[in-house]
């Protein structure tokens, strides 16, 4: 039977998930394999070197860079507190004193005797990498971070803004082709996770930001709202880094789209629980989408069952048509015919044949659906 | 004794797809045979760059063998064979790579506009991704520039400043901050970062007590020894030879990949190996070599999802500049186009209404789904008017960086004198340009050549006589990696196999004056001569085909320039191509940017809407851009 690679999104009632969790920078695991850990435990810690901050001494005591060595009262590695004095230059029989104060706290990193500049370093900052999943540590990768694996309920988003959070799902809205308006949200959505349906407005993400949701969860939303509310275009596709107070995923794409119904009613059914949420989308290489994950119950032995190999896309596939026409248009596939076939725009394309929920029979190009991976 | 080659088999890995092609010699000249792609092995659950390359080989055996060679072999125990002994194996088998994010350099030099820029050209030359430049007159403060650099962790650095001679304590205050920084490779912590000193000699030892413990320092010429002339070869040479032995070295398969990279060039010998190139460092090498090869001035641009690279080679010196539009690109960075140009820019090309709201909701649609592929046509026209927009940004950009070298006197004529002319101009001149060279899917493939030829037109603005030509299945880069093997084989292939040749494009430059003519033409074409006095704002498409030529005599009027001076006719020969002949007389004005805040030539397009759309009309019509019920 034919079959074509086609990326997908994954929807997934229960999955069994493996999530990597690795320090930026070489430190310390704090964790051991076979630990049960809680989305907010930390797993691995280091400490980032200090800012380097430069001082010229030279300039500041009036005197050639040459001479900067012998008047420093703190050699290279030293340490010292913010306001010490740190070099100093006595001049007419010692009754004039020029002094340097160290304007933070921190180390010497350097003395230069060619441009007079001291480098000092401030202490290092520690930082840490929490689990973000419910799971079982089931990797030490020595010095870097662990492996957490655990079974969820698992949504893979298109878009997203904004980092990591943890909160409970609250539903906003009646159907997945509900617009969320500030009209659906009051102040039970606090620290929630606001599910809504085709589309947020700018009024209800302000809304949700001023009641002190952590994310929304939503099929479409317009650019231009979200330039809005960013205060900013994005430029290029690399986010989740965004400090805006509030996590926002799309499902579906930018625009008013239907929430996928299979990813509406597992939302819907978890509603109350815990979710681990980030917005992290990254497109290039190295793929990274946004995700919804929601930890169930499960016996260890489950985990160690072999991973399902993703398919390709075979007759009966659902798929999600991701340009227009019929944008957002859930189908199934009918036909995957060889040859080339040359669509409205004069482009000569692979294309499929695949049936809408309402039985029409669509022609459309390979590169515009995705699959929907169960 | 040297052999001749008589098989080739060249690879790009790319950072999605891994392209390979088989050149061969048929009748004693070199011709492209087959092309093979498959999926980028390089990162996980593969991690082995050479299981794609194994899978784009096997796809080119099995076209030839589809083509009739049924014994023709390339590979034997899943390894590539070299020299080519009967049906099996090539005589030489060479390689390019931007796989992994390609070459990330940072540069560092004194004056920003001087020796910085110098060993920016330097990097950009040899392939790599310009992350930041920094120089002592930056306007940031060395904690900023300490800060950078550890954030931006760079594959390495090449540090420059000072002629020879000149300041010693600035290009030590530049090695104070690397040090400082203490930077990490990006790929590993088990190397130290490679640093290559490329300044003045005297700062050698200053720099060495400030970076040898800490980096991988590599000392070498001095890329601006005078401020009258750059040595970019040696820098440039070094980068080549740290990118092969750190960072290609660092990325998974590559150590075999290299191992495997050899060519048999003596009879007597065994083949020898041959360094792999960055893909941008390739495709500038095959340009280069067909400039200095037919005496022309060339133009070649690659439009990518995520970067545009631009590549020029001006003046009788043949001086050659890269740069890359880092966030420029059709898809990974297409919103970033229209935060660049704005929307007004973009909609200019438009024939049609469109909401603002549904045209942003469209682009950042295409962002998240780059490989989606325009099936409306009103797709397909915003989608080309977006890439008009950032290749004319592209290129400004590379306008300004094309230059001559700043800081330096010159005798002046008493004409110059006159114009203000100093250093730091453009070297790039549209009216002396030859031909201009497009790649990247959206100009490649496009529904219709003719659309290529109007992007590149519109982008470009090209003046006087100048040939357009599209690279169809972007092999510049393998041919760039043969130019250095067998500069012969390069070239046959390049203009047999590697280009389409859209056709010529003629158009006058001077004053718009709107109802009188600007040109008049006639052409002996090989069924008859075409005659027309053709007023402004026109375009005329006169087919004429591949490899056929035909003698025009050109008679700008109205105050309008062909490179021969106002109103001065040139007699010329005008070669043909799978659009034809192209007149443009809609003219091109030079108007203030805001977003630029410079001013940049531009098409005449009618400011009253009305008139606007009708004219967008009329020139796709007359270039048979689109199909004509979608132009009424």
């Amino acid at each position: 039977m034919a079959k074509a690679y086609t990326p997908g999104l994954k929807i997934s009632k229960s999955t069994i998930l493996k999530k990597d969790r690795i320090l930026p920078l070489k430190g310390e695991v704090t964790v051991k394999e076979g630990d049960k850990v809680e989305a907010e435990d930390v797993v691995a810690k280091t400490d980032l070197p200090g800012n380097v901050v430069p001082l010229n001494v030279a300039n500041k005591l009036a005197i050639p860079a040459s001479a900067v060595k012998e008047k420093m009262l703190k050699e290279k590695g030293e340490k010292f507190e913010e306001g010490e004095v740190i070099a100093m230059n006595k001049t007419l029989f010692g009754l004039f004193k020029s002094k340097v104060k160290a304007p933070i706290t921190g180390s010497v990193e350097n003395i230069s005797s060619i441009t007079g500049q001291v480098l000092l370093r401030e202490p290092p900052k520690p930082i840490e990498v929490k689990a973000f999943i419910s799971g079982v540590v089931t990797k030490v990768y020595e010095e870097e971070g662990v492996e957490i694996e655990n079974k969820s309920a698992y949504i893979q988003g298109i878009f997203g803004i904004g980092g990591e959070v943890n909160a409970e799902i609250k539903v906003a809205v009646k159907e997945p082709n509900e617009v969320l308006t500030s009209e659906l949200i009051d102040n039970s959505f606090r620290d929630k996770v606001i599910v809504g349906g085709s589309r947020v407005d700018y009024p209800a993400i302000e809304k949700a930001k001023e009641v002190g949701a952590q994310a929304i969860i939503v099929g479409g939303i317009d650019d231009q709202d979200l330039k809005q509310f960013l205060g900013y275009d994005i430029g290029v596709a690399i986010t989740g880094h965004e400090n805006v107070g509030l996590t926002i995923i799309a499902t579906e794409g930018f625009g008013p789209i239907k929430m996928a119904d299979d990813t509406f009613k597992i939302l819907k059914e978890y509603e109350g629980k815990s979710a681990s949420v980030h917005g992290k989308t990254q497109i290039r290489a190295g793929v990274m989408r946004p995700e919804v994950i929601i930890p169930i119950p499960y016996e260890d032995e489950e985990l160690k069952q072999p991973e399902k190999e993703s398919g390709g896309l075979e007759i009966g596939s659902s798929i999600r048509i991701i340009r227009q026409p019929h944008f957002g248009e859930i189908c199934q596939v009918t036909a995957l015919p060889e040859e080339l076939h040359v669509v409205e725009s004069e482009t000569k394309v692979r294309i499929l044949k695949a049936k809408t929920k309402d039985g029409e029979e669509l022609i459309i190009p390979r590169a515009n659906v995705e699959a929907i991976e169960t | 004794m040297a052999k001749e080659i008589r098989s080739i088999l060249a690879t790009d890995c790319g950072s999605t797809t891994t392209k390979a092609i088989l050149i061969e010699k048929v009748d004693d000249v070199y011709r492209l045979i087959v092309r093979g792609e498959a999926p980028t092995t390089v990162e996980a659950p593969f991690e082995d760059v050479t299981k794609g390359v194994l899978n784009a080989v096997e796809e080119v055996e099995d076209l030839i063998h589809i083509q009739g060679q049924k014994d023709r072999m390339i590979l034997e125990d899943g390894k590539i064979v070299v020299p080519q002994n009967g049906d099996k194996g090539v005589d030489a088998y060479l390689s390019t790579s931007s796989a992994g994010g390609g070459l990330q350099m940072m540069v560092a030099g004194v004056v920003k506009s001087m020796t910085a820029e110098s060993a920016e050209r330097a990097a950009l030359g040899a392939g790599a991704i310009v992350m930041d430049v920094l120089a002592t007159n930056d306007d940031r403060l060395p904690y900023e520039q300490i800060e950078r650099i550890r954030h931006l962790r760079p594959d390495m650095i090449l540090l420059s400043g000072g002629i020879d001679g000149g300041t010693t304590k600035h290009v030590a205050e530049l090695a104070e901050i690397i040090s400082a920084a203490d930077p990490k490779p990006r790929l590993g912590s088990s190397y130290q970062l490679p640093v290559i000193f490329a300044g003045n000699v005297e700062a050698r030892d200053l720099v060495k007590d400030n970076l040898e413990e800490k980096t991988d320092l590599i000392i070498t010429e001095n890329l601006r020894p005078v401020l009258e002339r750059e040595n970019l070869g040696p820098a440039r040479d070094k980068i080549h030879d740290l990118f092969m032995e750190h960072v290609m070295a660092q990325a998974p398969g590559y150590k075999k990949l290299m191992s495997w990279s050899r060519a048999k060039l003596e009879e007597d010998k065994e083949p020898k190996l041959i360094d792999i190139m960055p893909t941008p460092g390739a495709v500038g090498n095959i340009m280069q070599t067909i400039a200095r090869l037919e005496e022309i001035e060339v133009v070649g641009v690659d439009i990518g999802g995520a970067t545009t690279d631009v590549f020029s080679v001006f003046t009788e010196d043949q001086v050659f500049n890269r740069t890359v539009s880092a966030n420029l690109g059709m898809s990974y960075s297409i919103s970033n186009v229209l935060a660049s140009t704005g929307m007004k820019n973009i909609m200019r090309w438009v024939p049609f209404e469109m909401e603002e709201k549904q045209v942003r909701n469209m682009i950042k649609n295409k962002m998240i789904r780059p490989t989606t592929i325009p099936f409306l046509s009103e797709e397909l026209i915003l989608e080309q008017a977006i890439a008009k927009e950032a290749l004319r940004l592209a290129f400004e950009q590379h306008k300004e960086f094309a230059v001559t070298l700043k800081g330096t006197q010159r005798k002046r004529e008493i004409s110059e004198a006159f114009s203000q002319s100093t250093s730091g101009q453009t070297i790039v001149d549209m009216m002396s340009l030859d031909i201009l060279v497009g790649s990247g899917g959206v100009l490649s493939h496009a529904p219709r050549r003719n659309q290529a030829a109007m992007l590149l037109m519109d982008a470009f603005l090209p003046e006087g006589v100048t040939q357009l030509a599209v690279d169809s299945i972007f092999m510049m880069p393998q041919l760039g990696v043969l130019a250095d093997v067998n500069e012969k084989a390069a070239a046959q292939v390049f203009e047999k196999d590697c280009l389409i040749h859209l056709g010529s494009c003629v158009a006058p430059v001077g004053k718009y004056k709107q109802g009188k003519t600007a040109l008049k033409v006639k052409i002996e074409l090989p069924d008859e001569v075409y005659e027309e006095e053709i007023p402004f704002g026109e375009l005329r498409l006169i087919e004429l085909g591949v490899d056929q030529e035909a003698r025009a005599t050109l008679e700008p009027q109205s105050g309008q320039d062909l490179g021969m001076g106002k109103n001065k006719t040139l007699e010329t020969t005008l070669t043909g191509g799978v659009v034809g002949i192209i007149i443009d007389t809609r003219g091109r004005e030079l108007v203030y940017d805001p977003k630029l805040d410079k001013e940049t030539m531009r098409l005449h397009i009618p400011e009253d809407e009305k008139e606007r759309v009708k004219s967008l009309l009329k020139w796709m019509k007359a270039l048979k851009a689109y199909p004509e019920e979608m132009l009424k």
